[in-house]
């Protein structure tokens, strides 16, 4: 299987305008970041920004909001990229949080989100004075989405005002900001969860093995599938982990992410998989099964 | 043909927008399946649609924020895989008369328009609306979908007549073509199938009828490459930005529009998976790096061209679609922004509004939210703003308010009222850094700015003597001075004011070039007139001094009798008494007029020139 003719020039497209997008961040604003997370649209971000300033270097730092509780190997994959690339890496914690031992299993999947993500994005991102934040977020994730902005803007405090979204006319941006506005970034706005798989498969990037199907301890909790990462796991009575081929539709903390059954052994089963089955990634994720709209109220909260 | 093409979709719910939509959506599967669940299963009061079954007017539904505050929030964009596995990205715009802006957001990047009629209700003033937004923004394409066919007996003499209404409409905006569908949104006629409704229909699909919308790539026409970011690595710069017109290759000279400068491009810059790669061309509409042969001045914002370089000019007529509950104030300055270009701007003119629903022109002053209408423009510099009609990238354009960050406006160049030069511009050899060097300083702009009587003159001419004795070249531009050479046809309005300003800070600008460290004193008492002489230099060149003095202490000094005059009735417009003066808000320096001289040229001269004064 290869990716048609067709289909690359779509990502062409895509890829264009997601370089325009990283040259506009570096260029017309004082201090950006790039959010990392190590999933797959994160791995298909950093290589466009690679390539939007190719052959020089990122101009700006990446930026991993850890939990703590992230899979091993995706710990592993960042370490290596960060390396590999030489990256101005910077990792943010809710250091406070994690002392006081605020765990998935302590707080739940919604609680939990708040505290590590969103509470420690904004004090990471006002600590940096990062005027403009690059994330991963598609408007086909989720149906709120379809109305977000490619360059998104924040009131003071991070709150995203749907009211307050400035238009957004050819290829040019408004970058004024006054009175602690700043500025979220999304150059993958306009890309399908099957156009992220694809230009991994043409580009050929290296992802965490996790999306790939393999034998892992499992339990079965809420209806699918939770790793057993580590010995922190809590188990509810009668959870036992047993062995199972499972994979990864997206990745997040390990006991908030749910696995799928079925084989995926390379990026081609796994865009197989997607156009014949048409069920979208967040069908595994934990956190979201928490009210069809939960998304845009993270989001006024200063979520991505 | 595009791979990747734009749609705007015009319309409004009571048309049955949401239902179209809806439909090409899920059935082309561009819509996961988990996300159609809830419009199998969530049902509107009502709804007669059988549960389990998809409601699609329920698959593009809108904000929590939207439906709990019942607002309408601009312009959603989805995708939508089309039958040749190209892709089109919808904008979806509301379709009702108080959104002409958003239809203005969605209309401005769009390659092809969904113009949906409601066949039951015929063609309205938002037809024509519509058609005229698509034809001013520059959509050149329309599907237009009769909709709501099932309502009407699938007559076809209905169809017919609505069609030739809007394809006559449609020719006079400057649409190139029109292709009809007669569809039935809610039972599902022509959208994806040929429907046996509609036997005498031979046309294509909807969704063919948009997947054949013959939109090719332009690949004529000489390079136009706006310079978007530096792209520096070790012992390399390169140039990165995208491809307006033209295509982009190795050996093309290119030209610095504004300057005029040359040079040859080397090799374009990419990677191919993660390994280096050099390409051979970028199209339009590529992001491209570019290496050149010389090492040239060229930054953000500049033009590369090849070919003629386009006229600059500082005056220009547009139309302009506002987009602010605030009025166009006439005369107050802007920021323009055009790609990466940055300029401000101010409408000098309201020449008239249109009325979109019927395309006539009315006399106007001001324009309101929602409102089009013809301008006349000023850019504080000239710059290459091309028609609008020639390139989107190039000649649209929006208006920022500096204070509040609000996009105003959007701004469709049409043509240059006054052109700057008729010449293009020679590059010299010597240019200001080799005079710096013979003169063994740098050279500086101060701009003294403060009431009449304020010490603006005292403090220049002890700043200059100081200078002098430093050795520095340098020289005087004052205000009362000029008026009687340079400036003597102008008088005290705000108009007057800004082109004396204007005059005075491009005399500054020359002497600047020249090597000199240039002293200006000037009451120049509006923000924007200061604001329009600080951008002809760059940062750290131009330096701001308020000399602030209690206007009673001005008064008392009243070195020139003005405030007597003034205080007889003789003087409207005297700053501080018959006119405003506008603080600064950005000034490097801060003078008192009541401190010591002394004390105020070493700050002056610290900051003009630091390491000067040791």
């Amino acid at each position: 299987m290869s990716i048609d003719n067709e289909t690359s020039r779509v990502l062409d497209a895509l890829e264009a305008e997601a370089i325009w997008v990283f040259r506009e961040t570096a260029a017309a604003f004082e201090r950006p970041v790039l959010l990392y997370s190590i999933g797959k649209d994160s791995t298909v971000l950093l290589h466009l920004a690679r390539k939007a300033f190719h052959p020089g270097p990122i101009p700006f730092p990446v930026m991993h909001i850890d939990t703590g509780w992230k899979f091993k190997a995706m710990y592993e994959l960042r370490d290596r990229t960060a390396q590999e690339l030489g990256l101005d890496l910077r990792l943010a914690t809710n250091q406070e949080a994690r002392d006081q031992g605020v765990t998935p299993f302590s707080h739940g999947a919604q609680e939990f989100t708040r505290i590590m993500k969103t509470v420690a994005l904004r004090a990471a991102l006002d600590e940096g004075q990062f005027d403009i934040a690059v994330g991963g977020a598609r408007r086909d994730e989720e149906r709120s989405r379809a109305k977000e902005r490619i360059f998104s803007l924040r009131e003071a405090g991070h709150r995203w005002e749907p009211r307050n979204q400035r238009p957004e006319f050819w290829h040019t941006v408004n970058n004024t900001l006054t009175d602690g506005q700043t500025m979220r970034v999304f150059p993958l706005s306009n890309w399908s969860e099957l156009d992220v798989w694809r230009y991994v498969a043409r580009e050929n990037l290296e992802v965490v093995p996790l999306y790939f199907t393999q034998e892992r301890p499992v339990v079965k909790r809420q209806g699918t599938w939770i790793m057993v990462d580590d010995d922190r796991m809590e188990f509810e009575a009668g959870e036992e982990p047993e062995m199972r081929r499972v994979r990864f539709r997206s990745l997040g903390d390990y006991p908030l992410s749910g696995a799928v059954e079925g084989e995926a052994a390379d990026v081609f089963d796994i865009i197989r998989d997607i156009e014949v089955n048409r069920q979208s990634e967040r069908a595994g994720r934990l956190i979201d099964g928490e009210g069809a709209m939960s998304m845009e109220r993270k989001k006024a909260e200063g979520y991505f | 043909m595009k791979a990747l093409i734009r749609v705007v979709v015009c319309g409004s719910v009571d048309d049955g927008k949401s239902t179209l939509l809806g439909r090409l959506l899920a059935e082309t599967g561009s819509i996961p399946e988990d996300q159609l669940e809830s419009a199998r299963f969530t049902r509107r009061p009502g709804s007669t649609i059988p549960l389990g079954e998809v409601d699609y007017s329920l698959v593009t539904d809108g904000l929590e924020a939207e439906r709990e505050q019942g607002i309408t929030i601009d312009v959603a964009y989805r995708h939508l895989m089309l039958p040749s596995r190209r892709r089109a990205i919808l904008a979806d715009a509301p379709g009702h008369e108080q959104y002409t802006r958003n239809m203005a957001v969605a209309a401005s990047t769009a390659d092809v328009a969904i113009l949906l009629i409601d066949s039951m209700r015929g063609t309205k003033r938002q037809t024509h609306r519509h058609l005229t937004v698509c034809g001013l923004m520059g959509v050149r394409h329309v599907v237009l979908a009769v909709n709501k066919l099932d309502g009407v007996g699938y007559d076809q003499g209905i169809y017919n007549e609505l069609v030739a209404e809007v394809s006559d409409t449609a020719r006079r905006m400057e649409i190139q073509s029109v292709i009809p569908v007669p569809v039935s949104a809610l039972v599902g006629d022509n959208v994806l199938a040929h429907s046996p409704n509609t036997p005498w229909y031979h046309g294509p699909t909807l969704l063919d009828a948009l997947d054949a919308a013959d939109i090719q790539e332009e690949l004529g026409g000489e390079v136009r490459l706006p310079v978007q970011t530096i792209i520096r690595g070790k012992q390399f710069r390169g140039y990165g930005g995208l491809v307006a017109q033209g295509v982009v290759r190795p050996g093309q000279t290119l030209t610095v529009a504004q300057s005029g400068v040359q040079a040859k491009i080397v090799k374009l810059h990419s990677l191919q998976g993660t390994e280096p790669y050099e390409p051979e061309q970028a199209l339009p509409g590529e992001s491209v790096t570019v290496e050149l042969d010389k090492d040239i001045d060229i930054a953000r914002a500049d033009l590369l061209v090849t070919g003629e370089p386009p006229q600059l000019a500082d005056r220009f007529a547009a139309d302009i679609v506002w987009m602010s509950d605030q009025q166009l104030a006439h005369g107050r300055s802007y920021t323009l922004r055009c790609g990466p270009l940055e300029v401000p701007a101010t409408v000098t003119n309201v020449r008239h509004r249109l009325d979109v629903t019927n395309g006539n022109t009315m006399a106007a002053r001001l324009l309101e939210i929602n409102d089009v209408g013809r301008v006349e423009i000023a850019t504080s510099r000239p710059v290459n703003l091309e028609p609008y009609t020639e390139s989107r990238e190039t000649g649209g354009f929006i208006l920022v308010d500096r204070m509040t960050g609000e996009t105003l406006a959007a701004g469709l160049n049409r043509f240059a009222l006054r052109r700057a030069t008729n010449v293009v511009p020679h590059h010299f050899e010597v240019d200001r850094e080799a005079r710096e060097v013979l003169n063994g300083h740098p050279a500086k702009v101060l701009w003294l700015t403060g009431f009449s009587g304020s010490g603006k003159s005292t403090i220049a001419d002890a700043v200059e003597r100081r200078l002098h004795s430093l050795g520095i070249r340098s020289f005087v531009l004052d205000g009362d001075n000029l008026r009687s050479g340079l400036n003597k046809d102008l008088g005290f309005t705000p108009e007057d004011r800004a082109e004396n300003v204007r005059r005075v800070a491009e005399v500054a600008r020359l002497m600047y070039d020249a090597g000199v460290v240039v002293i200006v004193a000037l009451v120049s008492p509006f923000r924007a007139d200061r604001q329009a002489a600080r951008s002809l230099f760059d940062d750290g060149e131009f330096i701001e001094a308020w000399v602030d003095t209690p206007i009673e202490v001005a008064m008392q000094r009243d070195t020139k009798g003005l405030y007597a005059k003034s205080a007889a009735g003789n003087l409207p417009n005297l700053t501080g008494v018959g006119q405003q003066y506008e603080d600064p808000e950005t000034a490097e320096l801060h003078l008192s007029g009541t401190a010591d001289v002394e004390r105020n040229v070493t700050e002056v001269i610290e900051k003009l020139l630091p390491g000067a004064v040791s």
